[in-house]
């Protein structure tokens, strides 16, 4: 995401009332630009990064004008001291609507606030508390010092400050151990839970984080306008926000702006321009702006702040080279089990999906600093046992335990935790993440910093840590020249050495592979080796699943062999290559 | 509240929820063959209402500009994706699919306006002249971008929600309207006052209800939707056309909204953007339904009425509140019936 050009366009902004002959009515515009500005924002949040559909911004901005109109008209409160409460109400509403919905499927939560909206506007045309379809009017302007900012001229300051901090959090926020976890969801929810990441609770954060940007719109619409009424918190409202997020570019902080601005703008002109032109009355401004979005969507569907970015390309430099984070001190890391010692059991594990029986009575054990290959045809369900053991699916039958905790139906998160890490068949990286980021997602479990910290800046001790750490992993699977390039722009093995580095960064006791050697060339495949035999040798034990024989028996230190779901065989490499059954399932037996 | 009141809000709940339900059919029915959320199916319920006033009040509609304009920009569409290997038949097939609907609409109105018609054959003219619109945007707009996400697939729909509306406006003014009722006639049952046109509606429904039961459980054509429905790519690989499905979701659902509006258009007075809202309860009843179960969106629709026709008596200035509140309860037994959903990929 270029940020470079955000700080100039913030600049000519701010300078650009102070032209000589700049109409008043214009940095009213601007005002009112940058309130939606704020709000579609929180929209990039949600819906660009987090792929969450919102329909219903409006409410959230409602709540924060009605609570200070409430507490200021009513109460006698300070219009600052009704900042704080403005948010809290704004934010305890996305808490409660979120909480409610974003367990469901993303579609859910775009046509439950569609609702909510509808509600809400209801709610507040009808009860007393809000005075109804007539508002609330009087309420008192922000006041510095002596001066009160009742001017549009003298409220934009504020307006472009408020702007350019919550710029400034959401960028602090996205990059960062709370941000990557946001940056997966979309994409990536299986493989984050997988490293202990809560994604409903990351769909929360993002929600309510966008609650209270539109909170804080809502708190200064309420003192710059001085008046409030259930109009500007209709669900078209809510529409026209996410318009704007989407047609300047729902991906980029920069394209909330420039949508906002250009929405804002355009449909003031043309609501004066379109009737003169026409000689008739009516909402033509709608029209023809809904058929502007869809022929937008249709040649740009990324929005225009990309677009414009292309030629600035060159500003933000070629792409340097893959660069080391600064060092930072090692993080601390779990006792490992002695050598020798039992870490799992897996008794009679079963699995179900309808009638077919995908796993059925599978058992064997792992011990600490042994590489054990689970191996089989196509089809015997080795994948199925790994879901199995990391929580991925919950077995129908059969237990687990794990350093003598049983998990068995555990969720993958709480498993990881536990210290058993994986990497994936169909190889799960998040799309947009740079190959550091990704790798930097594995190691979510050992840093604490949350939302607050990281949009204060005050995780960058952490951050580094996590940062070196994942570097120094990648550094292991022999990625360091591409750790700055987007995962998957990586060949194919390559992403598999990804999720192996991710997959290092829990700091794992027990290491799940999931055919780490498919896509891989003869040296590629030569270097994961001895990879594996180093982790081994430090401690590790790992589990794989493999189609390469000569690898896995070179490899591994035993075997279980699996067929149509049930356990065929299980021994030392030499005597599966012997044993008549194996045989003859691989090769099918002698008609 | 005695009895005759109780019975008119039960009658008019079932009237009402039969609406909903016929419009969440059409959602469902959109949605699972083309990933489209079809936000504009108020706008099909507003134009089929309206444009029926119009020529009973023996004015031209200019929806009939509108279908013509749309059959047009389809032809042009389609040609243009099929520009690589067009044959000269393949060029008569593109024009005259669009373009005849078009015609055809724009012929029956004014033979209406002319000659003057009874009422069924204004209803057939109405239809005529707003359904084409349906498949029709389909061409112009969605299926250029029939690749893009569910959300993309939503915006645009809320994009063309709001350019519809305009027209609206437009075309039928800001006042309402109410249409003549098909049957005039009241039918005394015990203590219950029943009307001739709610009665029509709910046959009307129950019709169409088993039509489709049967077209999806006995066409060559309905299976061949019902298998995109639950896999799209599987079924183009048995060479489902997508485009086909999606001409005839889009009909199916353009027609059955235009027709939803004119039968309600007969008990309560509709304008521009009415339809909106009557389709959102629709919404609320598909989501009900989980977007996908067609009986549970029936149902859905049918408790939306109830709850709609007592809120109204009890709690009126509230009603929506109540109505849309509905789906609290429904999303939290989601919630809870299901495992926290993972959406893996861009859906």
């Amino acid at each position: 995401m270029p940020h470079r050009l955000l700080l100039p366009l913030l600049a000519a902004l701010a300078l650009l009332p102070l032209l000589p002959g700049f109409p008043p009515f214009w940095v009213t515009l601007l005002c009112y630009a940058g309130l939606a500005a704020l709000v579609a924002l929180g929209l990039v949040v949600l819906t660009g990064v987090a792929g969450l559909t919102s329909f219903g911004q409006a409410i959230f901005v409602g709540f924060g004008a009605y609570a200070s109109a409430i507490l200021t008209t009513r109460h006698g409160v300070s219009p600052w001291a009704a900042l704080p409460a403005a948010l809290l109400a704004a934010g305890v509403m996305a808490a409660l609507i979120g909480a409610l919905t974003l367990r469901l499927r993303g579609h859910y939560l775009a046509i439950a606030t569609i609702a909510w909206n509808v509600s809400f506007y209801y709610l507040a045309a009808n009860l007393d508390l809000t005075q109804r379809n007539d508002g609330i009017s009087g309420i008192p302007p922000l006041r510095l010092g002596e001066t009160a900012l009742t001017e549009a001229r003298a409220f934009y300051p504020l307006v472009l400050l408020c702007l350019g901090l919550a710029l400034l959090a959401t960028r602090n926020l996205l990059d960062s151990r709370v941000g990557r976890a946001i940056r997966a969801l979309r994409g990536g929810a299986l493989a984050a839970e997988s490293f202990g990441v809560d994604t409903y609770r990351a769909k929360l954060l993002a929600f309510i984080y966008a609650g209270l940007l539109a909170g804080l719109s809502g708190w200064l619409y309420a003192h710059l306008q001085r008046a409030v009424n259930p109009s500007p918190f209709s669900l078209t409202m809510s529409i026209d926000y996410l318009l704007m997020a989407v047609a300047g570019g729902v991906q980029h902080l920069g394209g909330a702006l420039l949508g906002a601005l250009l929405v804002t703008l355009l449909r003031d002109q043309l609501q004066s321009l379109l009737p003169a032109l026409l000689g008739a009355q009516g909402n033509f401004e709608s029209i023809v702006f809904g058929l502007a979005l869809v022929m937008l969507l249709q040649g740009a569907p990324q929005g225009l702040w990309p677009l414009l970015m292309r030629p600035f390309a060159r500003w933000n430099g070629p792409r340097a080279a893959a660069t080391p984070p600064p060092a930072a001190a090692p993080l601390p890391q779990r006792a490992r089990p002695a050598p020798g010692t039992e870490i799992l059991r897996a008794e009679d594990l079963q699995k179900r999906f309808g009638g077919l029986v995908a796993v059925n009575g599978v058992g064997f054990h792992l011990e600490a600093g042994e590489v054990v290959g689970l191996i089989g045809p196509n089809g015997a369900g080795k994948s199925t046992t790994f879901n199995l053991l990391t929580g991925v699916l919950a077995p129908t039958r059969g237990a687990v335990r794990f350093l003598g905790t049983p998990i068995a139906g555990l969720p993958a998160r709480r498993i990881a935790t536990l210290g058993i890490a994986r990497s994936f068949q169909h190889v799960k990286l998040v799309h947009g993440m740079s190959v550091l980021e990704n790798v930097a997602l594995g190691a979510h479990l050992r840093g604490r910093a949350g939302a607050l910290r990281a949009a204060l800046r005050l995780d960058r001790a952490e951050e580094a840590r996590l940062l070196a750490l994942a570097w120094a992993q990648i550094e292991r699977v022999g990625l360091a020249a591409v750790a700055h390039l987007p995962a998957d722009s990586l060949a194919l093995g390559q992403q598999r050495l990804v999720e192996i580095a991710r997959a290092l960064c829990l700091d794992p006791v027990l290491l799940l592979l999931d055919e780490p050697a498919a896509g891989l060339r003869h040296l590629e495949k030569a270097a994961l080796s001895c990879l594996l035999d180093r982790l081994r040798a430090e401690g590790m034990t790992i589990l794989l699943v493999e189609h390469d024989m000569d690898f896995v028996m070179s490899l591994t230190d035993r075997l279980v062999v699996m067929n149509f779901g049930a356990e065929l065989a299980q021994g030392r490499p030499r005597e599966i290559q012997r044993n008549p059954a194996v045989i003859d399932a691989y090769l099918g037996s002698a008609a | 509240m005695d009895l005759s009141i109780l019975l008119v809000l039960v009658q008019d709940g079932i009237v009402n929820g039969a609406i909903y339900g016929l419009l969440a059919l059409a959602l469902v029915i959109v949605f699972t063959v083309t990933r489209i959320i079809w936000v504009p199916i108020g706008e099909f319920v507003s134009f089929g209402a309206l444009t029926l006033a119009m020529l009973e009040a023996g004015q031209m509609p200019g929806t009939v500009a509108l279908t013509a304009l749309l059959g047009l920009g389809a032809a042009a569409a389609r040609l243009w994706a099929a520009r690589a290997r067009l044959t000269p038949a393949g060029v008569a097939r593109c024009l005259l699919t669009a373009l005849l609907p078009a015609g055809l609409a724009a012929l029956l109105a004014w033979a209406c306006l002319a000659w003057g018609a009874p009422q069924p054959l204004r209803i057939l003219a109405a239809l005529a002249i707003v359904t084409p619109m349906a498949p029709f945007l389909y061409d112009t707009l969605y299926r250029p971008m029939a690749g893009a996400s569910v959300l993309v697939l939503l915006i645009a729909s809320v994009a063309l929600h709001l350019a519809l509306q305009g027209l609206g406006l437009i075309f039928f003014g800001a006042e309402g309207s109410r249409t003549e009722s098909l049957a005039d006639s009241l039918l005394e049952i015990g203590p219950l006052l029943v009307t001739g046109q709610s009665l029509i509606i709910l046959a009307v429904t129950l019709v169409l209800i088993a039509a489709l039961a049967l077209f999806f459980g006995h066409t060559l054509l309905g299976k061949a939707l019902r298998a995109t429905a639950v896999n799209r790519l599987g079924a183009r690989l048995v060479a489902i056309p997508p485009a086909l499905c999606g001409h005839v979701a889009f009909t199916l659902a353009g027609g059955i909204a235009a027709l939803g509006g004119i039968l309600i258009s007969a008990t309560t007075t509709l304008y521009y953007d009415t339809g909106f809202l009557i389709a959102l309860k629709g919404f609320v009843a598909a989501v009900i339904g989980g977007l996908a179960s067609y009986p549970l969106a029936a149902l859905g629709a049918l408790l939306i009425g109830l709850v709609e026709s007592f809120a109204a008596f009890n709690a009126s200035a509230f009603k929506e509140v109540l109505v849309f509140m509905i789906i609290i309860p429904v999303l939290l037994w989601r919630s809870w019936r299901m495992p926290a959903a993972l959406d893996e990929g861009e859906e």
